[in-house]
């Protein structure tokens, strides 16, 4: 609301987040430029001012283009960039750049596929001690960055040129990095127009400035590829350079996909996390004291060094009285990562009979995941699969109705998996908080009493969680310790039928328990800041600390925005602390001062010797701007007064990452994994890290310099529509969502109709290695052709949302692609294929198997193809079969 | 003609076409006949022709009732016709057709209803009174039948349907030209040609007055007048005037002499007359169906009024 | 004043309410429409609106068609090959070819006209099962959405959507001609369809010159937009206008409303987008002006709107006039039968 100019990428936001646009539309109607940056003119391109068409999966190469376009022309806010971000920071002697090197940073080792970050590191710090790129790789360590920052030990010492001339600077760095990403290789690679491209560049850096400011956004459009994460550094580094991030109307904004998406990150299902991104211990973490020096790689700043308290006060709440200073809280009661187990491994492991159970809570894999037949054939290959959902999805009925009974592949006779579907009430049925992607808490209350069996997830997981506690009740085993120790106490709210066992437990009290409690005097803390490492502290998740201060439901808060200031402060709550705007204080300019009447958010107040304005400081309070620290200081004590970024241990914003990512310390334009072109930038073709599973069963399309990829000449990508809820669940059983996207269909363009004999309304087959999909042929001008490097390339479209049951039903589309992963944090590329199109319905049944292996044949595709992911020359790494 | 230049959206029609079926059209053809024939009947009471008196009478019932199943059994909900007797709403044609029909029916009905008295009950007093009520209700049915004609054509053309609204000015005079030929020639039909006189004349005019007034209609409409000239529509009109021209023949040439040529005549103009009435009513519901009928006369009526002078 | 047709300062009173609240009604905006259909699924879920067909009708992304008993609010899509002032040239510079709007028009009309109603009847009935089989027909008959540009190679493009509602006209044909007093005027001035009177006469579908109004299947009965009727009465605004998240569905009072869209339209015009039009706002069209009314980018038909639509009792006097004269004619003819005919 508060931009001057909404740059919307990897998002389809009116489409996605229509909720979320009105404010998008807000400040349109108040003058801002809104720039939307897809494959596809969506309804958001119909609303913006300006649609710039872009190539799926080749947005570094964009966003490099208009970083070289910022660098060059000297349009970066460098009173912001010189103060707060790394920029004149000096890297080690020892790094090469992508430039040197043909696409690969120094450190590449060819035998694990995985780079040695030693040579990243600023001058004058140390790598931590064991810095091992491919076990990082497997339990998908960067990720657990999250709430303690990448460590770099001695950040905070290493060498600086304040005036970022040094050639070994992150500024020039940056510079030399950025230099081939010209507005010609942006339209080589993206297939944009140079004088679209340019005009985005002077949008951008025009309304980025003291008085201005630009908003980014982005959705799955971005994450959900082998280079996912990135992409938002790009943007991050982007944002920073124009001094766009801690302002108000400035921002990098990742649009969750769902309702409270936000929440099941924060306090996470993810398998290398613990509530408020603190890290999974893994097996290196003999106890809490080995964890907690993981974590504070050498004694950084921010408040990210205070992990102990978080890490205590979190095991004070699962164990309750058991968890003592004596038996290190309880650390040794927690599982330890000793291997991948992201989602897509797990499924391999199903089919390898190396899984027995598995619970599917409020999620279609049959559908909604990659390479929907893995996901299927692995359900097949359990002996017990629990499925809790609203409706009886295809995730509960694979095993008689799936795409593979056709094919012969899973016979409902002889399929060995017992499926139990739980009914599960809807978000009306049951209270608590949803956090949405503001990371705003907002208390919903029960409008009805779920019907039937239906039953919310806490009542759930809290019966699940006694009944299992009364079987192993007296076991002495080891194994059983955890269960046992846990402080399964929860208030409950008398049952569905008011009274006896079944009773439902008490969302409130999960809340307050989530904000945490003084031990001491039994009251419930005001935030985060009083968490202490002794055990005398209890916290559900240390961010959340606070959604429950002085005893009120800060999240149930629903005050009228006529009733209060600019930034609604009364209405919900946003970890952390309730600040609207993350790292604020750097709103202001390193004396304090607001950079500009206009974009005034928070300032430092002499006079009371306080950090005050509309929003609540992101800063400690009573640190002046001028504040050095000594240098023995640790944690917030060590934040100088114009270290804005609190949680980075430098107090820095990284346009350098030295630390915390594995496919380099910046973003490159890699081409996705599936490719019809040769990667024009570099001899290097796709992310050298990338996690690929040469597999039978997950077979890859070729890409140059592979041969054969001129069998699926058509970039392929798939999103959501408005009308559906993702896998369907929500939607196709619903008849007044049905209706209004009825069937499956593919967007293609007037050329592409044109070239493949495709009729409106007509149908065709989508066809990859995986897959062939049938859908309705819609023809609308609103797909384009591209050239890319001096050849046509066509992009087709489908939404994914349809499965095999509900009211309307159609093809999975993820059947089409497979599983290749980022290496950070393990996220898919399933934004991203190759495919071709051929009209008229697809083959059914052991016909469809047959024409897979006919298109296999032709493009020579084997186990092998597309695990040879080092092409830069001279360097060859090919993964092993896995 | 070349093809008119318009826009649409996919060439989707911009009204509704009308809900209502062929009995619609049955329906305007027996109120029609109704009217007519009661109008027969009552000059032949008057003028003392009592086998034209008696067959038109029971004829005018007839159409009434026939009329009234159609148009009962055209509702959505056939058990709430009566919920318009709950109002008379003057800017609704079709309210005020009820009422006229109402007042149309007593008479209709009671004057037909002396007719088919049984003999053994002719002595009792309500039959005497009936039958002393008889001709001031067939009179007064007479008196209502012109409305009972007319009132039809206003019910189409109060309508957003471009092929009945704007035919309005002519098609009143269709509509009780082809009432009276229906009327006319169901008298000849069933009454000896001794009696038909009035009837013969009766239908000669209203034939005559319906083929010049659909001609005068036909030719006065801009583009919505290619639903009534082209494909099925134009073919039940084309059979309509031949039929009604042929009746309109035999009636001045044959009629007065021969029995049988009278009651082709009479079953011409008929046929003629309710071709009329499926022809018209198909006609507007066509003009619905392609949006060109509603788009193409209200842009050039708007461009009129906006080009510059 | 006439109170068949032309402007009309009070419906509500005219229609008899003698103390009763100013007349509400929706602007729609349709420049900030997002096409998120969420007005259709709240209108259906609050009023319990059937379903009405699980179709893909081919029409971009428009999969209800057109107002109908069970479409209260239909949002439309047009995409043109032409761009709105302020926005940029979105295909510019881009190895296209020509349009395939004419292609795609040319698929679906084929399957209109197949459909019993003329494709009239969508949001009421779904199309017949398949349809004839799209063909490539070349360049249709008729031009149709931004046929009247057609670049070789496309670089403009735009997509419009506009979500389309009952009038709730100041003159309402449906109203005026319904038999039974089913169709009322209520005392915000808006027009609704009393379900317990309605005997489905279908006289209100042909009144209505926007076709809008039609007969349920299966129920027999005559529906459409009640304008919330029951939720005004509690002081809530519409349940699509509540739902609407850009603010394109605009509740109010109709004067108000009337002085929002003049200076939404003149802040457009600012902007150059001269194409910007008000469309139902003004008491001296054909019904009077409406209770719901839009703001359009370009011309009505495009939406599937008619251009210059009138009540058909605006005619009325002059209509019963000619069936007078017809009558007198009619029964003259009669008399003359018979006297020329004499006694026997």
């Amino acid at each position: 609301m508060n931009s001057d100019c909404i740059v919307i990428m990897g998002s389809n936001m009116a489409e996605a987040h229509p909720v979320g646009f009105q404010w998008v539309m807000e400040a349109k109607g108040r003058g801002a430029r809104v720039i939307h940056i897809d494959p596809r003119f969506t309804r958001t391109s119909a609303v913006a001012d300006t649609y710039v068409p872009i190539r799926a999966g080749s947005d570094i190469a964009f966003l490099g283009g208009v970083i070289r376009y910022v660098l060059d022309n000297d349009l970066d806010f460098r009173e912001y960039v010189a103060a707060y971000t790394n920029a004149s920071f000096l890297v080690s002697e020892d790094f090469a750049d992508t430039e040197d090197l043909d696409g690969l940073f120094s450190g590449y080792d060819p035998r694990t596929g995985a780079y040695e970050r030693d040579s990243w590191y600023y001058e004058g710090t140390e790598p931590p001690r064991d810095d091992d790129g491919s076990r990082a790789k497997t339990f998908s360590e960067p990720f657990q960055a999250g709430a303690s920052g990448a460590g770099v030990a001695g950040a905070h010492l290493a060498e600086r040129d304040p005036t970022l001339q040094h050639p070994r600077c992150v500024f020039q760095v940056l510079k030399r990095h950025f230099a081939r990403y010209t507005p010609e290789m942006v339209e080589r690679v993206c297939g944009t127009p140079q004088e679209q491209f340019l005009d985005v560049c002077r949008a951008w850096t025009t309304n980025s400035n003291r008085d201005r400011t630009t908003a980014l956004v982005y959705s799955v459009g971005w994450t959900q590829h082998s280079v996912g994460a990135q992409y938002i550094r790009a943007g991050a580094i982007l944002q920073l350079l124009l001094g766009n991030i801690g302002r108000p109307g400035g921002g990098v904004f990742a649009l969750r996909g769902h309702a409270s998406i936000q929440g099941s990150t924060d306090i996470p299902t993810l398998f290398n996390l613990l509530p408020g991104y603190l890290a999974m211990p893994n097996v290196a973490h003999t106890d809490l004291d080995a964890w907690m020096a993981d974590q504070r790689t050498g004694g950084h700043k921010g408040y990210g060094y205070d992990v102990d308290a978080y890490m205590v006060s979190l095991l004070k709440e699962y164990f309750g009285d058991a968890a003592t200073p004596e038996n290190d809280f309880g650390f040794d009661w927690l599982p330890r990562i000793d291997g991948d187990h992201g989602t897509y491994r797990t499924v391999m492991d199903m089919i390898d009979g190396k899984v027995s159970g598995y619970f599917v809570l409020g999620q279609n894999p049959a559908v909604g995941s990659a390479h929907g037949r893995l996901q299927r054939l692995g359900m097949a290959n359990l002996d017990w699969l629990v499925v809790r959902d609203l409706n009886e999805i295809e995730t509960a009925t694979f095993w008689r109705d799936s795409p593979e009974i056709e094919t012969g592949e899973i016979v409902p006779e002889r399929c060995r998996t017992e499926v139990f579907l739980m009914p599960a009430a809807s978000h009306v049925e049951k209270e608590g908080t949803f956090t949405q992607t503001q990371r705003m808490l907002q208390w919903r209350t029960k409008a009805v009493e779920p019907s039937g069996d239906r039953r919310s997830e806490l009542w759930f997981a809290y019966h699940l969680g006694r009944l299992v506690r009364e079987r192993l009740a007296g076991s002495t085993r080891e194994r059983d310790q955890p269960m046992l120790n846990l402080a399964w106490d929860y208030a409950t709210e008398g049952g569905h039928d008011g009274t006896g066992e079944w009773v439902e437990p008490s969302a409130d009290d999960v809340l307050r328990r989530i904000n945490g409690y003084d031990l001491t005097t039994g009251d419930l803390l005001p935030d985060y800041l009083g968490l202490k490492a002794d055990g005398s502290t209890s916290c559900g998740c240390w961010i959340y600390s606070g959604v429950y201060a002085e005893g009120v439901n800060q999240a149930a808060r629903r005050k009228s925005h006529t009733e209060q200031g600019p930034y609604d402060a009364e209405w919900g709550w946003t970890w952390p602390m309730n600040r609207r705007v993350l790292y604020n204080r750097a709103s202001a300019d390193p004396e304090g001062r607001p950079w500009s009447e206009r974009k005034k958010l928070v300032w430092w107040d002499a006079d009371e010797g306080a950090w005050t304005g509309y929003d609540i400081p992101d800063f400690p309070r009573n640190t002046p701007p001028g504040h050095r620290p000594p240098e023995d200081a640790t944690g917030p004590e060590a934040l100088s007064g114009d270290d804005p970024f609190i949680m980075q241990p430098d107090g820095k914003a990284w346009l350098f990452a030295p630390h915390g990512l594995l496919d380099g310390p910046l973003p490159t334009h890699y081409e996705p994994h599936e490719s019809p072109v040769r990667n024009p930038l570099y001899g290097q073709q796709g992310n050298p890290t990338r996690k690929v599973y040469g597999r039978p069963d997950n077979p890859s399309n070729p890409a140059p310099p592979e041969a054969g990829s001129e069998v699926f000449p058509y970039v392929l990508t798939a999103a959501r529509l408005t009308e559906h809820h993702t896998a369907g669940g929500m939607s196709r059983q619903l008849p007044y969502l049905s209706e209004l996207q009825p069937a499956l269909f593919v967007e293609v363009s007037p050329e592409l109709a044109r070239e493949r004999g495709l009729t409106h309304l007509g149908d065709a087959h989508v066809v990859t290695s995986r897959s062939a999909v049938q859908a309705r042929v819609v023809v609308t001008d609103r797909m384009a052709p591209l050239r890319i490097d001096g050849r046509v390339v066509h992009q087709v479209w489908l939404p994914y949302h349809f499965g095999h049951t509900g009211l309307v039903s159609g093809d999975v589309v993820n059947d089409l692609f497979g599983v290749v992963e980022d290496s950070n944090v393990f996220i898919q590329e399933s934004k991203v294929a190759t495919c071709d199109v051929r009209p008229g319905p697809r083959p059914r049944g052991p016909a469809l198997r047959a024409l897979l292996d006919e298109v296999r044949a032709a493009a020579g595709i084997t186990v092998e193809t597309g695990t040879r992911i080092a092409t830069a020359p001279g360097v060859a790494h090919t993964e092993e079969g896995s | 003609m070349p093809e008119a230049e318009f826009r649409s959206y996919y060439g989707r029609p911009v009204l509704k076409a009308p809900v209502w079926e062929w009995k619609i059209a049955a329906y305007l053809f027996c109120g029609g006949l109704a009217a007519g024939a009661s109008v027969v009947a009552a000059g032949a009471d008057l003028t003392g022709r009592p086998a034209l008196r008696r067959s038109s009478r029971l004829g005018s019932l007839g159409g009434l009732l026939a009329s009234l199943y159609f148009l009962v059994s055209d509702l959505g909900r056939p058990a709430r016709f009566h919920h318009m007797l709950r109002v008379l709403k003057p800017t609704s044609p079709m309210s005020v057709g009820t009422w006229i029909l109402s007042a149309f029916g007593a008479g209709a009905g009671a004057a037909a209803v002396a007719e088919v008295v049984p003999r053994r009950w002719r002595g009792t007093w309500p039959a005497r009174l009936l039958g002393r009520l008889a001709r001031p209700l067939g009179v007064s049915a007479a008196a209502t039948a012109p409305g009972v004609a007319s009132y039809t054509a206003v019910l189409l053309s109060h309508t957003a349907v471009p092929g009945w609204n704007e035919v309005r000015d002519e098609l009143p005079f269709v509509f009780v030209g082809s009432a009276a030929a229906s009327g006319g020639g169901f008298g000849m039909l069933c009454a000896p040609v001794a009696e038909a006189g009035p009837a013969r004349v009766f239908a000669a005019v209203g034939a005559a007055g319906e083929i010049v007034a659909a001609r005068v209609m036909e030719h006065r409409l801009g583009l919505v007048g290619e639903v009534y000239r082209e494909g099925h529509v134009g073919r039940l009109r084309k059979a309509s005037e031949a039929l009604t021209a042929a009746g309109l023949a035999g009636t001045l040439l044959v009629a007065h002499r021969s029995r049988a040529g009278a009651a082709a005549s009479g079953i011409a103009l008929l046929a003629g007359s309710a071709l009329q009435r499926f022809g018209v009513f198909e006609a507007g519901v066509a003009s619905t169906k392609d949006p060109k009928y509603v788009v193409v006369p209200q842009r050039e009526r708007v461009d009129a009024r906006t080009a510059p002078s | 004043m006439n109170r068949l047709y032309g402007p009309l300062d009070d419906v509500a009173g005219d229609a008899g309410h003698v103390e009763h609240p100013p007349r509400v009604g929706f602007f729609t905006d349709t420049s900030v429409c997002i096409g998120c259909k969420a007005c259709e699924v709240a209108c259906k879920e609050w009023n319990a609106v059937p379903e009405d067909g699980l179709d893909l009708l081919g029409m971009s992304f428009d999969n209800t068609g057109m107002l109908g008993a069970d479409s209260w609010r239909h949002v439309a899509f047009v995409e043109q090959p032409r761009r709105t002032a302020h926005q940029d040239p979105a295909f510019a510079g881009l190895p296209t070819g020509p349009s395939g709007i004419p292609e795609t028009a040319g698929a679906v009309e084929p399957r209109l006209e197949a459909a019993p109603r003329g494709g009239s009847e969508l949001g009421t009935n779904p199309l017949p099962p398949g349809g004839p089989e799209p063909q490539e027909l070349g360049m249709p008959g008729f031009s149709r959405p931004g046929d009247l540009t057609g670049p070789e190679s496309r670089t403009d493009f735009r997509w419009l959507m506009a979500s389309d509602v009952c009038k709730h006209c100041t003159h309402a044909g449906c109203l005026d001609v319904c038999p039974t007093g089913a169709l009322f005027r209520t005392e915000f001035g808006t027009v609704v369809v009393q379900q317990d009177l309605c005997n489905g006469c279908g006289y209100c579908v042909s009144g209505c010159p926007y076709g809008v109004i039609d007969r349920r299947q299966h129920d027999g009965r005559a529906n459409k937009c009640t304008l919330c009727y029951d939720r005004l009465g509690d002081g809530l605004e519409p349940a699509c206008a509540k739902a609407c998240p850009t603010d394109s569905i605009q509740f109010g009072e109709l004067d108000e409303l009337r002085e929002r869209a003049d200076r939404r339209l003149a802040q457009l015009h600012d902007l150059g987008v001269s194409e910007a039009r008000l469309y139902g706002r003004d008491p001296d069209d054909g019904v009077g002006g409406d209770g719901a009314f839009f703001l359009l980018l370009d011309e009505p038909e495009v939406y599937g709107l008619p251009p210059d639509p009138h009540v058909p009792t605006r005619d009325a006097p002059s209509m019963w006039k000619r069936a007078g004269q017809a009558a007198a004619a009619f029964l003259l003819a009669g008399a003359a039968a018979f006297l020329a005919g004499g006694r026997r």
